[in-house]
């Protein structure tokens, strides 16, 4: 297939799940600013601002979490309740193209709160050449996993209230219990550990080390990247091998 | 009535086809070698598998076994080269709400590799083709009434330039005038392309139809034009009475009794004897060859009532 072809299928994603939706109801470009937002702007509040750089970092890192997430909700009503998908697998769109036409959607969707969270860095947070590759390298990482998942679930989804629940657990583990608007440090112990059970928690510790919130030993650093690495891989793999394009079942 | 000449003639070979949802067989085994074109109807009851059938065809559902050939492609081994030559609007889809109708068809195009500007000039025709009031056009879909919906729906794969497009239950839910619209563009459509839809209803598979396949129960019962589906009939032809008893012994043939009076199926040479008799007896009766919906009863509801 042509290449001209092919940035047609990828740009039709596009247009379906975010350019057309934005432009026919602008009130949403409102809600997924404020959806990163409000809790940022709780921890600087309560911080009296000593947070203010992790929690901007944290909420640009979260929005990207969420345009992965939000592929799911996003894939599973498509397919469940307007039955988009099963016309676009009896087409010539293969699934690959499918997935990275929304996964560019999703970014799409969040092109508001990067634009706003990026002044906002550029403004309040010093940030290097270097520390800008370490926080996008864990962030593609991160974005690609909460993908894979998304669309993973999306495609062994049968209906949509089993799908809210998925997208419900996927959100817990992703975002409420990582710390990923203020250090970790700040979680007592024995709760502390249960930070670690969420991935994001590992992408939250190298961009907080990188910018020097909280120091953390090489290894320690080498730990985070393996196991983000490493989740994100699976994810991948296993998106790749169980979801049902063309379904089984 | 508008008169074309089919060019579309399309292979579908079934080898052991057969389809399970959980160990219980939905469909097959189905053995089939069919030259299709203009439009073919599957019918069936509810949960007969029409829906499972159409699905395989159209490369979304895996089978649990066997081959299937649709124009010489191989379904299940080669579906990417048939995804170019089909379409489908599936059961119960509806337009995307957040978006307007040449929005709707034109990404749709793009999905086939269209580009922005000829999808959108494509859409346009396509819509007018299907007959949606110009001016809804550019409203969201979800402003549209129910008919208009499947209008749109049909003009999504009409505008591609797909050679096999499956309908699963295109008119369900329609009022009779939406109905005889959608009948009308599929009769236009037909000339070029072959069509296989599903359909409950039975007056519109005979009108419509150039091929029938009746499922039952997961096979398929009966294939071939209305006139083979007569003709393979023990019993071809229907005598319909007002009354519910009309004091003549049927030798050669079954007897319907209704609220509306009765209906005799039989052959030929016993019609004539049997119409003989209504004569004299002065009982108000129609005659004619078996409609589908006779072949249906004959073939499915009597096993169904046998079942009971």
């Amino acid at each position: 297939m042509k290449m001209r072809s092919r940035l047609s299928q990828l740009y039709s994603s596009v247009l379906v799940n975010s350019i057309y939706p934005m432009k026919n109801h602008p009130i949403i470009l409102l809600n997924t600013i404020l959806g990163t937002i409000g809790v940022m702007a709780v921890v600087i509040f309560i911080s009296h601002g000593a947070l203010l750089d992790v929690a901007l970092v944290g909420a640009f890192m979260m929005s990207i979490i969420f345009s992965g997430v939000g592929i799911q909700q996003d894939l599973a009503h498509l397919k469940i309740d307007l039955k988009w998908q099963d016309m676009v697998v009896s087409s010539p769109t293969s699934a690959v193209m499918y997935v990275i036409g929304m996964a560019i959607s999703e970014l799409a969707y969040s092109i508001p709160t990067f634009i706003l969270l990026g002044a906002l860095i550029a403004i309040f947070v010093h940030i290097t050449l270097m520390v800008i590759l370490t926080i996008s390298a864990a962030i593609i990482v991160m974005f690609v996993m909460a993908l894979s998942i998304g669309f993973l679930l999306s495609t062994v989804s049968s209906d949509i209230i089993q799908n809210f629940a998925f997208g419900g657990v996927l959100s817990v583990i992703l975002s409420t219990i990582s710390p990923i608007y203020y250090p970790i440090t700040y979680i007592p112990l024995p709760f502390r550990y249960l930070a670690y059970l969420s991935p994001t928690t590992y992408a939250a510790e190298i961009a907080q080390n990188a910018l020097g919130l909280i120091h953390l030993s090489s290894l320690n650093i080498s730990l985070d990247w393996v196991i983000t690495l490493a989740i994100a891989s699976v994810a991948l793999v296993i998106a790749i091998k169980k979801s049902q394009w063309r379904e089984k079942d | 009535m508008e008169h074309y000449i089919i060019i579309a003639m399309v292979e579908l070979k079934c080898s052991g086809l057969l389809k399970k949802y959980e160990g219980k067989r939905a469909l097959g085994p189905l053995n089939l070698d069919l030259k299709l074109s203009g439009i073919t109807s599957i019918i069936g009851r509810n949960g007969a598998g029409k829906t499972t059938f159409i699905r395989i065809l159209a490369t979304e559902l895996m089978p649990t076994k066997g081959r299937v050939e649709l124009d010489g492609i191989d379904v299940i081994n080669n579906p990417s080269e048939l995804r170019n030559k089909i379409a489908i609007v599936p059961q119960e889809s509806r337009p995307i709400p957040w978006m307007t109708p040449i929005q709707i068809v034109s990404s749709y195009l793009m999905l086939r590799g269209v580009g922005l500007k000829e999808a959108k000039m494509k859409a346009v025709d396509a819509l007018k083709t299907v007959g949606l009031d110009e001016k809804f056009f550019n409203k969201l879909s979800h402003k549209l009434s129910g008919g208009m919906k499947r209008e749109l729906m049909l003009a999504t794969v009409i505008a591609s330039d797909a050679k096999i497009i499956f309908l699963d239950e295109p008119t369900t839910g329609l009022d009779p005038i939406s109905r005889k619209e959608v009948w009308r563009v599929l009769n236009k459509l037909k000339k070029d392309r072959l069509i296989i839809l599903t359909t409950h209803y039975l007056e519109e598979a005979e009108s419509l139809s150039d091929y029938i396949i009746l499922i039952n129960k997961g096979k398929v019962i009966s294939a071939g034009t209305l006139a083979d589906l007569i003709n393979s009939l023990k019993y071809p032809y229907s005598i319909r009475a007002s009354a519910k008893r009309v004091g003549i012994r049927v030798r050669n043939g079954v007897v319907i009794k209704s609220e509306k009076g009765m209906q005799i199926l039989t052959t030929e040479k016993s019609a004539k004897t049997i119409i003989e008799k209504l004569i004299k007896k002065r009982v108000e009766f129609s005659f004619g060859k078996v409609s589908l919906d006779d072949i249906f009863y004959t073939l499915v509801g009597k096993e169904y009532e046998n079942e009971e």
